[in-house]
């Protein structure tokens, strides 16, 4: 490198340099933090855009990681003073953070307790102790039942199941045996792993009459007559000549549906983006069917922001700001139509358009009558309902027996994890 | 600078020796040795990786022995090792006896076995669990239907998942062991096999009493190296079950998936730190014993 070009450079880093120290005097830059996945990414980008277009005083840096570092990521840099001012986490982390002294409360005077009771959907109280809230989100997930219009025309079925001996019957129309006894296409797709436990602690359970917790999820209470009937519903979906269902069918649930392999399969408001873009497959949503009473239910879950101990002086007021624009009805919709995830309030989740959407319509209705689990430890919990079907369907064992070795085994998950949090 | 001049020719050895030293040995450090007294420390804590760390003595190794899923898990990590290491030691032996006598496309033959030791383990563990999936779409099941056998629940099973994971691990591992096992056989003298022909030995008399003793090394070796392997089994098992890790039932799951899950999903850092330990003094003492044989020889 020549001797003039080392001097431009060095000119032009001091230049860059001043420029920077300048601006940095009347700009504050916070900090956001999310884990990766194409479409949050992007909404948020559009999100920071509007934002900063509003205030040219405040910039905001985004920064992701994949889902699997997140935690560790988190939990190792704000302590140390580094990270997000504004970050975001599961619902159900919330307990964690709090205790590990991560986030701080949300100021009364922007988002005073009483206004979020009343704008938001219930479930988002599981956000707040005592007067102040800890944390909002921009949007929250529920559950539907996604149909395959194709194999619902072929088998004759106009309209979709409104209730479980409907979603049975339309199943079993839909359910294709070869000569050998071997199953290759199913009514609906089964299986824990993927939703189907929220469906069954959160909608079943309810639906056969029993009350899945007490004691703000502390207590299992499903280890009750309706919590066997409830088992034995869904467990027996894959029983019979011509079962409604298959476990293990096509490896997941979603792949069965995904390939036209599935007449209905019941899943989040998060699968609409992939299976939008899949080809040659023609689907509808329809909301969870009701039971014989035309009792609903529904599970929801959802991502909250919150401001993170580490946000102080003028980067705090920034970081209000800024929790407070992408909580606004503004937000929610971008959020809505980049990720597909569905507004957090009513006022914007159902305005007429969205709730009369084909698409998002079944989903929005959901979240008026959904429950959201407080988990201790979800995988674990997930677990929990795993084994109660294998035990079943591996070992024989009968719904009541297994049910309750299910019961027993998360009652210690919450027991372990209420004892030391 | 002056006092490095004054120091004679051995001190000044001795010091380039230390400073090429203490590049492994902070290396060791701080990648080793810290991390490893790390973990035993919180052995004996509660910690979630968010909040304090805990004193909670030896509650995590109670636990541990009350926990009927670790046991399972422990019994599922040496059925892994006891099934995994004899079968491909002898596979691989068989294979490498009739390579090393084989001329025809010996090259071609010993690219095609070494190939899925370069596999990625991830890529084979998916493609396999494609295989193995029922009718419609896995291949075995499809084969077996369409000559009219009833399907074979392999990943869906108790007692055949473990053994349909093991498949492809030990058929990865196949092409590393053949190839030692063909330098152990190119390295026994000639001449030995020609004095046993010429007094006539029949040929299995030749490989109980000629081929297989001078291999012991080899043998040694390959135990060893495919006993760790075989402990610490885990992408193959978390990539061919990953809606249900260790599944179903826990039948599949070894002890480092184990930690895996309770660290990293249940973030109980202090009870998946004292199954590290178990585990690290597992692989000590088989080491250990290995080490052993081999200085008998």
């Amino acid at each position: 490198m020549g001797f003039s070009r080392l001097k431009a450079l060095a000119l032009a880093s001091a230049t860059s340099a001043a420029a920077l120290l300048g601006s940095a005097a009347n700009a504050v830059e916070i900090e956001y933090w999310q884990y990766f996945f194409d479409a949050r990414v992007s909404a948020m980008e559009q999100l920071i855009e509007n934002f900063e277009a509003a205030n040219p005083d405040i910039t905001v840096k985004m920064t992701h990681f994949p889902y699997a570092d997140y935690r560790t990521k988190v939990a190792a840099a704000i302590p140390a003073g580094e990270g997000p001012d504004v970050v975001q986490l599961f619902y159900g982390w919330l307990n964690d953070y709090v205790a590990a002294d991560l986030i701080q409360p949300l100021p009364e005077d922007v988002f005073p307790a009483d206004k979020i009771d009343a704008e938001f959907f219930p479930m988002v109280q599981a956000m707040k102790e005592g007067d102040q809230y800890w944390a909002l989100p921009t949007a929250v997930r529920s559950l539907a039942l996604f149909y395959n219009e194709r194999l619902m025309e072929e088998a004759g079925i106009t309209e979709p199941p409104e209730t479980l001996d409907e979603l049975i019957a339309a199943a079993k129309a839909m359910t294709k045996v070869d000569a050998a006894g071997n199953v290759t296409q199913v009514g609906v797709t089964a299986g824990m792993t993927a939703q189907d436990h929220h469906w069954w602690r959160e909608v079943l359970v309810r639906q056969f009459g029993g009350e899945p917790y007490l004691d703000d999820y502390k207590t299992v209470n499903y280890n009750t007559d309706a919590g066997v009937e409830a088992l034995e519903f869904y467990v027996g979906m894959t029983e019979g000549d011509t079962p409604a269902s298959a476990f293990g069918f096509m490896d997941e649930p979603q792949a069965a549906f995904k390939a036209g392999r599935a007449g209905m399969h019941i899943d989040g408001s998060f699968r609409i983006g992939s299976l939008a873009d899949t080809r040659g497959l023609k689907w509808g949503v329809a909301e969870l069917p009701a039971n014989a009473d035309g009792m609903r239910s529904n599970y929801s879950s959802y991502w909250v922001n919150a401001i993170t101990t580490k946000a102080e002086g003028e980067k705090y007021d920034a970081a209000v700001k800024f929790m407070e624009y992408i909580v606004s009805d503004e937000a929610m919709q971008i959020w809505l139509d980049v990720v597909g995830e569905l507004p957090a309030k009513p006022s914007v989740g159902l305005t007429d358009a969205n709730a009369n959407d084909p698409v998002f319509g079944p989903f929005i209705k959901g979240l008026a009558y959904a429950n959201t689990t407080k988990f201790a430890d979800e995988s674990g919990q997930r677990q929990a309902m795993v084994e109660m079907v294998e035990r079943m369907t591996l070992q024989g064992m009968s719904a009541a027996e297994s049910l309750a070795i299910a019961a027993e085994t998360e009652q210690k998950l919450l027991d372990d994890y209420y004892a030391t949090n | 600078m002056r006092l490095y001049r004054d120091l004679t020719i051995r001190q000044k050895q001795i010091v380039w020796a230390w400073a090429f030293l203490a590049i492994p040995i902070v290396f060791y450090t701080v990648i080793r040795f810290y991390p490893t007294g790390n973990a035993i420390l919180i052995s004996f804590q509660d910690w979630n990786l968010l909040g304090a760390r805990t004193w909670t003595g030896l509650d995590n190794y109670t636990t541990l022995v009350s926990d009927p899923v670790f046991w399972q898990v422990f019994r599922n990590t040496f059925v892994y090792l006891l099934l995994g290491t004899p079968v491909s030691l002898v596979i691989s032996f068989v294979i490498a006896y009739h390579l090393d006598k084989t001329r025809f496309m010996h090259g071609f033959l010993r690219m095609l076995y070494f190939l899925p030791f370069m596999t990625s383990a991830v890529a084979m563990a998916w493609v396999w669990r494609w295989f193995y999936q029922p009718v419609p779409i896995g291949l075995f099941n499809n084969a077996l239907a369409s000559v009219g056998i009833p399907q074979i629940s392999f990943l869906n099973s108790t007692t055949n998942a473990l053994p349909a994971i093991l498949a492809p691990a030990v058929w990865a591992g196949l092409g590393f062991q053949i190839i030692i096992f063909m330098a152990g056989l190119r390295a026994i003298p000639r001449s030995y096999y020609e004095a046993a022909r010429i007094d006539g030995v029949s040929t299995w008399a030749v490989l109980w009493e000629i081929t297989l003793p001078l291999l012991k090394p080899t043998i040694v070796f390959i135990v060893v190296f495919s006993s760790i392997g075989f402990l610490r089994i885990f992408d193959h098992v978390f990539n061919m079950t990953t809606n249900n890790p260790g599944g179903p039932l826990n039948s599949t799951k070894p002890l480092v998936l184990m930690i895996y899950q309770t660290a990293f999903s249940s973030f109980d850092m202090g009870y998946a730190a004292a199954q590290t330990v178990v585990l690290f003094l597992v692989l000590l003492a088989v080491s250990l014993l290995q080490l052993r044989i081999l200085r008998d020889r």
